[in-house]
């Protein structure tokens, strides 16, 4: 009965969430049908979407932190397909804001020892590489194509999310040649625990392998790839799960600085859509924060799937040209 | 010895040193400048209020044109061309983001010095590519095609 009665509560937050952006949508193409019969003008002041993208991207900060997510997943996906902007300056806005959320945590992390710049610093040059070409491909290629990749690409990350496991302190019986000489190891306090737990890395050559095909996916869809980091470095290359989540978190700020300089050389950045929405997602982060100590973390991360879900599914029937 | 290696290293703390103050700049200069932008304060080289508008023959507003299309219209310059047009409250915007793009090469910068003391070569040479790879991409070379 209790078990129901929070399913029901999950499913009418999400239902709420979904009818506000169908609403934006409706309301974004109603106003341009309207400004098209009347005149070229839009029938909307300016201020009216920087406003209502404030609004929505304080809300997705405080998803963003209770659902165990990065700002940038939920962001391209539900901006790109809600709102009258283009995907190029979401993409844009998106890397962004995964770069502003990911310098603020940076310092943080490194000073406790979390985030490790040894394990950061190879994987940051194999995928901040990687972004540029992923970068230049997404800009390159034609929006609709860009929503059917992305919506296919939420879709799958729902699918990550939903199934994948994660362990605390994998078992690394033997470290690879490769991280042996890149001293990639350490030793952290687990406070949960009262003890300090030693860490070390294997299939480091598979690891970075596969960072080639996150910092192109980064880049293409303006995405912040903690979704694809966290998985690589715990799972594969068994650093245990702090070390991988923080290490993540900063990686992002080196991956996503490339990428976002190859939108911004080509004009696929707009400070109207950018400043918005960073204020609005790091606002919303440190009220998520606070909303955190008192919330269940399960009920909130299957209803930050399941908006995931829609948004994939609203961008997949978007190029699709199936729900314009 | 596990004393030591429980801290971060003497490279760790410099780069989130540099990280730290470099941040909070880039931020408040995202901020302020877009207060200045919104605020009119500064005349904006593509007026505030056009960017919703729907020009004459389109189906959408400006800001749903593609980058390329947008650039265009306005004849708004690519690459570093956007720093010709600092004293326009829109481009003025651009200074606190080249800020935040622009931290990661200053920390790797000041990791060097630390890394090369510590004849840690594999990581120099990391660094050295890190720092020549966002250069790469900063300086507007690479062009996307396509369109």
């Amino acid at each position: 009965m209790i078990h129901s009665r929070k399913v029901l509560r999950i499913l009418i937050v999400v239902l709420s969430i979904m009818v506000l952006f169908i609403s934006i949508s409706a309301f974004a193409s109603e106003t341009q049908d309207v400004a098209k019969e009347t005149a070229s003008a839009s029938t909307t002041p300016w201020w009216v979407w920087p406003l209502v993208l404030f609004v929505v991207t304080f809300i997705l900060g405080i998803l963003a932190v209770l659902g165990g997510v990065g700002g940038g997943v939920l962001f391209v996906p539900i901006v790109g397909g809600f709102f009258p902007f283009n995907i190029d300056f979401v993409r844009g806005a998106g890397l962004l804001v995964a770069l502003a959320g990911a310098l603020a945590a940076g310092p943080g992390l490194l000073k406790r020892n979390l985030a490790s710049l040894r394990l950061a610093l190879p994987v940051a040059l194999i995928a901040s590489s990687a972004a540029i070409v992923g970068a230049m491909i997404g800009l390159a290629l034609k929006p609709n194509v860009v929503n059917i990749l992305l919506g296919a690409t939420i879709l799958f990350i729902v699918l990550i999310m939903g199934t994948a496991k994660k362990s605390d302190f994998p078992k690394v019986p033997k470290p690879d040649n490769l991280s042996q000489s890149l001293h990639i190891m350490g030793i952290y306090r687990e406070e949960s625990l009262g003890k300090d737990i030693e860490w070390q890395v294997h299939r480091t050559p598979q690891g970075l392998a596969l960072f080639i095909v996150i910092g192109v996916m980064a880049g293409m869809f303006g995405l912040g790839a903690g979704w694809a980091n966290v998985p690589v470095l715990n799972l594969l290359m068994g650093a245990p799960l702090k070390i991988s989540v923080a290490t993540s978190k900063f990686l992002l700020s080196i991956t996503d600085t490339s990428a976002a300089w190859v939108y911004l050389n080509q004009g696929a950045v707009l400070p109207m859509i950018v400043v918005p929405s960073i204020v609005g997602i790091m606002l919303g982060s440190i009220v998520g924060v606070k909303i955190l100590v008192k919330s269940k973390p399960k009920a909130i991360k299957s209803m930050v799937i399941g908006l995931l879900f829609f948004a994939g599914l609203r961008a997949l029937l978007k190029g699709l040209e199936i729900w314009k | 010895m596990t004393e030591d290696r429980k801290k971060a290293s003497e490279e760790q703390l410099a780069y989130a040193g540099v990280l730290n103050i470099g941040m909070w700049i880039g931020l408040a200069l995202l901020v302020v400048t877009f207060i200045v932008y919104i605020s009119g304060a500064l005349p904006s080289y593509v007026p505030i209020e056009k960017l919703s508008e729907i020009p004459q023959g389109s189906n959408v507003p400006y800001w749903g044109m593609r980058a390329h299309e947008l650039n265009e219209v306005f004849n708004i310059p690519t690459g570093w061309g956007w720093t010709s047009l600092v004293g326009k409250g829109d481009y003025l915007n651009f200074v606190g983001i080249a800020m935040l793009g622009g931290l990661s090469i200053l920390c790797y910068l000041a990791i060097l010095p630390i890394l090369i003391r510590k004849k840690d070569t594999s990581y120099v040479v990391i660094a050295v590519l890190e720092v020549a790879v966002l250069l790469l991409a900063a300086s507007g070379i690479l062009k996307a095609g396509g369109h």
